[in-house]
C-alpha cells in the first residue's frame, strides 16, 4: 500500500465533501439541530392529559375525586360533558385521551362503606399513553381508598381496618428522577452519527460509479485495498467529528450526566462509525446508482434502527429478532453508549458490547474489498 | 397545457420507475418488512423484564411473596441471596430491576410493625423502571390485600374507589393496532419525499432537467410528469400495507378503504411538494438526500406523534408539529383503521395536510425558473 498515494485518495474525498458549501451545511447542520430538537421531543411520559368527565353523581365524594384528578401533575385539563354523546365526541375526535364517567350512586356508596365503581374510557389509539395514566389514576385512586378507609374508621369509632401494612422504599439508580432526555440524548447521538457516516458512505462508490470517475480510478495505479481505505477514512473522520460534536452538545447544552470513561467512549464511537462505514460501502459497491445506493441502504437501516432498542427495548421482542439484532451495530453500541452516560460502565462492560462492533466492521469491510476487487477484474 | 405532452412525460418517467429496482424497493418490499416489524417486533408492550429478587432469608412469607413476582407474566425473575449478586448486573444492563426482601421481613411482619421492601430500578431506560417500579408496588400491595383476606379482617371490602377500564377502538391494547397504521406515515414520507428528491434532484445533476426545458413542454407539465407517478406508486403502496395489515397482521380497518386513500392522496401532495421543493434547491443527489432524511424522515418518525405522544412534548415543539403534514396523517391513519370513518377529525386533518402542501409547492414555483440561471 503505497501511503502518498493513498493520502491524496483521503484528501480528494475530503474535499469533495467539504467543498460545496451546500454539502458542508448539510453535515454540520442538520444533525445538531435533530440533536436538539428530537432529544426534547422524543419522551415517552405521559403529560398535558385531557379528561372528559361524566359525572352523574355531583355528590361531595366524586367532587373529591375529580379535584384530585384535576389537580395531578399529568392532567391539563377537565372538559365535563353532559352526556354520553358528547363524550363519544371527544374521545373519537381525539381531544381527550380519556374520560371518567362516574354513577350517580357514587358518593352514597363510599359513604355506606361499599366500593363504587367509576368507567374510565381510553382512547385506544394511544394506548401506550393510556395504560401509563391508567396507572396514575389508579393511584390517586389508591390514595384516596386509604383515605377514607382511615376516615371511616375513625368516624365509626372503630380502629382504622389491620391487616399488614409495608413501606416500600423505590428508588431509580443513575437517573433518580426518571428524566426521559437522559435516555433519548445517548441514543439520539448514536443514530445520528449512523445516518450521517452512513448518507455518506452509500454515496461514495455509487456517486463515482454514476458520474464515470470510478473508471478514472480504475484506470490509475490505485489498489482494491486503497481505494477501500481511501473512502473508509474520510468517512470515519467525518462520523467521528460529528458523534463528539454531538456528545459534547448532549453533555453541555443538554446536560446529560457523563459518568464512564470519554477515551472508552471515543474507542466504541471509532469503531460503530467503522462498522457502519463498512455497511456502508458494501452496499455502495454492488449499487449502479446513488439513488439504488442510497435508498437500498435506507430500506436497512429503518429496520434496523428500529430493532436496535432505540425507544422499544430489546428484550420486548421475539427471541429470534432479538437474535438478528445482534447483526445491528447500533445495538451494540446504544448499550455502550448509556452504560458510559448514566451507569458509569466498566471496561468489562464496554469490551463485551465492542467486540461484535469489530467483527461487524471486519467483515463489512473485509466484503467491500472483495466485491470491488471483482469489478475491477 | 396540453394533455398529449403530459401524458408522454407521465408515460416516460413511469417506464423509468418500473425499470429502477430501488423504487420498487422503497414501495413494497421496504413497507413489508416494516409493517412485519411494528406488528411483532417493535412494541411498546413489555414484557420479560428481567428483575432480581434479593430474598435475604427464608421465611415462609419472605418466600411466599417472592413466589408471587415469579409468577407475574411481566416478570422474569432471578433469584439470589445477597444484594451484592445482582448490583454490577443491573450496572451491565442484565437486569432491570431488583426487589430486596430483607432479612427482618418475615419478623417484622409477625410483630405488627411494617416490614420494609426495597424497589431498585435501572433508571437508564426510565419507560422500563417506571413500570418496574409500578408493578412490583402493585405485587406487594395485592400480596398484602390477599395475606389480610387470610387473617380474616376483611380489608378487601369496605369503602373503595374501583376504576373500570376500557380501552375503546383497541380492546386488547395491542401498541400493533396503532404502530401499523402509523407506520404507514413513514412508508409515505419515504416514497413521497426521499424518493422524489432524490429523482429530480438526478436530473438537475445530470443535466438532463436542462433538456427538458428545452423541449416544448411548460414547466408545470414537466414537474407534474415526474409527480404524478410517484403519486400513483403512493397509493398503490397505501393499498399493498392496507392489505397486509388487514389480512396478514390482524390490525382491522374499521372505516372505508375510500377514505383511507383519500387521505393518502392529500398526505402524498406535502410528501412530493416537499421532495420537489427539497430537490429545487438542492441540485444534487448527496445534499438532497441528507435534507430528505433529516428534514422528512426524521420528523415523520419522531414529531409525528406515530411513536412519542404530541402532548408529552414541550410546547414549542409541540408547535412545531403543526407545520409536520406527518402529524396529521398519522391521526388520520390510527382514526381510520381503530375507530371508523370519522370525517369530523379527518377532513380538518386533510385540510391541514393540502394547505402545508401548496405552500410547498408555491415556494418551489417561485424557486424555478425555466432558464438555465442557477
Amino acid at each position: 500500500m503505497n501511503l502518498p498515494r493513498l493520502s491524496a485518495l483521503i484528501v480528494k474525498e475530503l474535499l469533495s465533501y467539504l467543498r460545496d458549501p451546500k454539502s458542508r451545511i448539510t453535515l454540520i447542520g442538520p444533525p445538531i439541530m435533530q440533536l436538539l430538537v428530537f432529544s426534547f421531543a422524543a419522551t415517552l411520559e405521559v403529560k398535558n392529559v385531557d379528561v372528559a368527565l361524566l359525572d352523574h353523581d355531583h355528590g361531595a365524594l366524586s367532587e373529591e375525586l375529580v379535584a384530585h384528578v384535576r389537580t395531578s401533575s399529568f392532567v391539563r385539563e377537565i372538559l365535563p360533558v353532559n352526556g354520553p354523546d358528547e363524550l363519544r365526541e371527544l374521545i373519537d375526535t381525539g381531544q381527550v385521551l380519556m374520560a371518567i364517567e362516574l354513577p350517580d350512586d357514587f358518593s352514597r356508596n363510599l359513604t355506606a362503606g361499599r366500593p363504587a365503581r367509576a368507567q374510565v374510557i381510553i382512547d385506544g389509539r394511544h394506548a401506550n399513553a393510556g395504560q401509563i395514566a391508567l396507572r396514575y389514576l389508579n393511584s390517586i385512586a389508591g390514595r384516596m381508598n386509604q383515605d377514607l378507609r382511615f376516615e371511616l374508621g375513625t368516624i365509626r369509632g372503630a380502629p382504622p381496618s389491620g391487616g399488614p401494612v409495608a413501606e416500600i422504599e423505590v428508588r431509580h439508580w443513575f437517573n433518580p428522577n426518571l428524566v426521559y432526555r437522559w435516555f433519548i440524548v445517548p441514543g439520539l447521538v448514536g443514530i445520528l452519527a449512523m445516518l450521517l457516516s452512513l448518507l455518506v458512505t452509500s454515496l461514495s462508490i455509487a456517486r463515482e460509479r454514476e458520474l464515470g470517475t470510478f473508471d478514472q480510478l480504475l484506470v490509475s495505479p490505485v489498489t482494491p485495498l486503497e481505494i477501500i481505505v481511501g473512502k473508509t477514512l474520510p468517512a470515519l473522520i467525518i462520523g467521528t467529528v460529528m458523534g463528539n460534536v454531538m456528545i459534547a452538545a448532549g453533555v453541555f447544552a443538554l446536560r446529560v450526566p457523563f459518568t464512564g470513561s470519554l477515551w472508552m467512549l471515543e474507542l466504541s464511537l471509532m469503531l460503530f462509525i467503522l462498522s457502519v462505514v463498512g455497511i456502508g460501502l458494501t452496499l455502495s459497491s454492488v449499487c449502479k446508482t446513488q439513488q439504488q445506493a442510497i435508498l437500498g441502504v435506507f430500506s436497512i437501516m429503518v429496520p434496523v434502527i428500529l430493532i436496535s432498542g432505540f425507544a422499544t427495548p430489546v428484550e420486548n421482542m421475539p427471541a429470534w429478532l432479538q437474535v438478528v439484532a445482534q447483526a445491528s451495530p447500533l445495538k451494540h453500541f446504544l448499550i455502550i453508549v448509556h452504560g458510559i452516560f448514566l451507569r458509569s460502565a466498566p471496561g468489562s462492560d464496554v469490551i463485551s458490547n465492542a467486540w461484535p462492533l469489530a467483527v461487524i466492521a471486519l467483515v463489512t469491510l473485509t466484503l467491500a474489498n472483495l466485491i470491488v476487487r471483482r469489478r475491477l477484474q | 397545457m396540453r394533455a398529449r405532452r403530459l401524458l408522454a412525460l407521465v408515460a416516460k418517467e413511469s417506464v423509468q420507475v418500473v425499470r429502477d429496482p430501488s423504487a420498487i424497493l422503497i414501495a413494497f418490499v421496504l413497507p413489508t418488512i416494516l409493517l412485519f416489524l411494528f406488528a411483532y417486533a417493535v412494541s411498546l408492550d413489555i414484557r420479560n423484564v428481567r428483575l432480581g429478587v434479593v430474598l435475604e432469608n427464608d421465611g415462609p412469607a419472605a418466600r411466599d411473596l417472592a413466589a408471587d413476582f415469579a409468577a407475574t407474566r411481566y416478570f422474569e425473575v432471578l433469584p439470589v441471596r445477597h444484594r451484592r449478586e445482582v448490583g454490577d448486573m443491573v450496572v451491565s444492563g442484565l437486569l432491570r430491576g431488583v426487589v430486596v426482601i430483607p432479612q427482618d421481613f418475615d419478623r417484622r411482619l409477625a410483630t405488627g410493625s411494617r416490614p420494609a421492601i426495597q424497589i431498585l430500578t435501572d433508571g437508564s431506560q426510565p419507560n422500563t423502571a417506571s413500570f418496574v417500579s409500578g408493578y412490583a408496588e402493585g405485587v406487594v400491595a395485592s400480596w398484602l390485600d390477599r395475606r389480610s383476606g387470610l387473617a380474616g379482617t376483611g380489608a378487601a371490602s369496605g369503602p373503595a374507589v374501583v376504576l373500570e377500564p376500557r380501552f375503546w377502538f383497541n380492546p386488547e391494547v395491542e401498541s400493533r393496532r396503532f404502530l401499523v397504521p402509523g407506520s404507514i406515515a413513514i412508508i409515505m414520507t419515504t416514497i413521497g419525499t426521499l424518493l422524489t428528491a432524490l429523482v429530480v434532484s438526478r436530473e438537475w445533476e445530470r443535466g438532463t432537467m436542462e433538456a427538458l426545458f428545452s423541449t416544448p413542454a411548460g414547466i408545470v407539465e414537466i414537474l407534474l410528469g415526474k409527480l404524478l407517478p410517484y403519486f400513483a406508486l403512493g397509493l398503490l403502496a397505501t393499498l399493498g400495507c392496507g392489505l397486509l395489515a388487514t389480512t396478514v397482521f390482524d390490525v382491522p380497518l374499521r372505516g372505508s378503504w375510500g377514505a383511507l386513500l383519500a387521505l393518502s392522496a392529500s398526505f402524498l401532495i406535502p410528501a412530493l411538494g416537499q421532495g420537489l421543493l427539497i430537490s429545487a434547491l438542492a441540485r444534487n443527489q448527496f445534499v438532497a438526500a441528507q435534507v430528505a432524511v433529516f428534514s422528512g424522515f426524521l420528523p415523520a418518525f419522531l414529531l409525528s406523534g406515530f411513536l412519542f405522544e404530541i402532548d408529552s412534548m414541550p410546547p414549542v415543539i409541540r408547535a412545531v408539529t403543526y407545520v409536520i403534514p406527518a402529524r396529521y396523517f398519522v391521526t388520520g391513519l390510527q382514526t381510520v383503521f381503530a375507530a371508523g370513518d370519522v370525517w369530523s377529525l379527518l377532513v380538518p386533518s386533510m385540510l391541514a395536510m393540502l394547505a402545508i402542501g401548496s405552500v410547498f409547492f408555491a415556494i418551489t414555483a417561485r424557486k424555478t425558473r425555466k432558464s438555465l440561471d442557477r
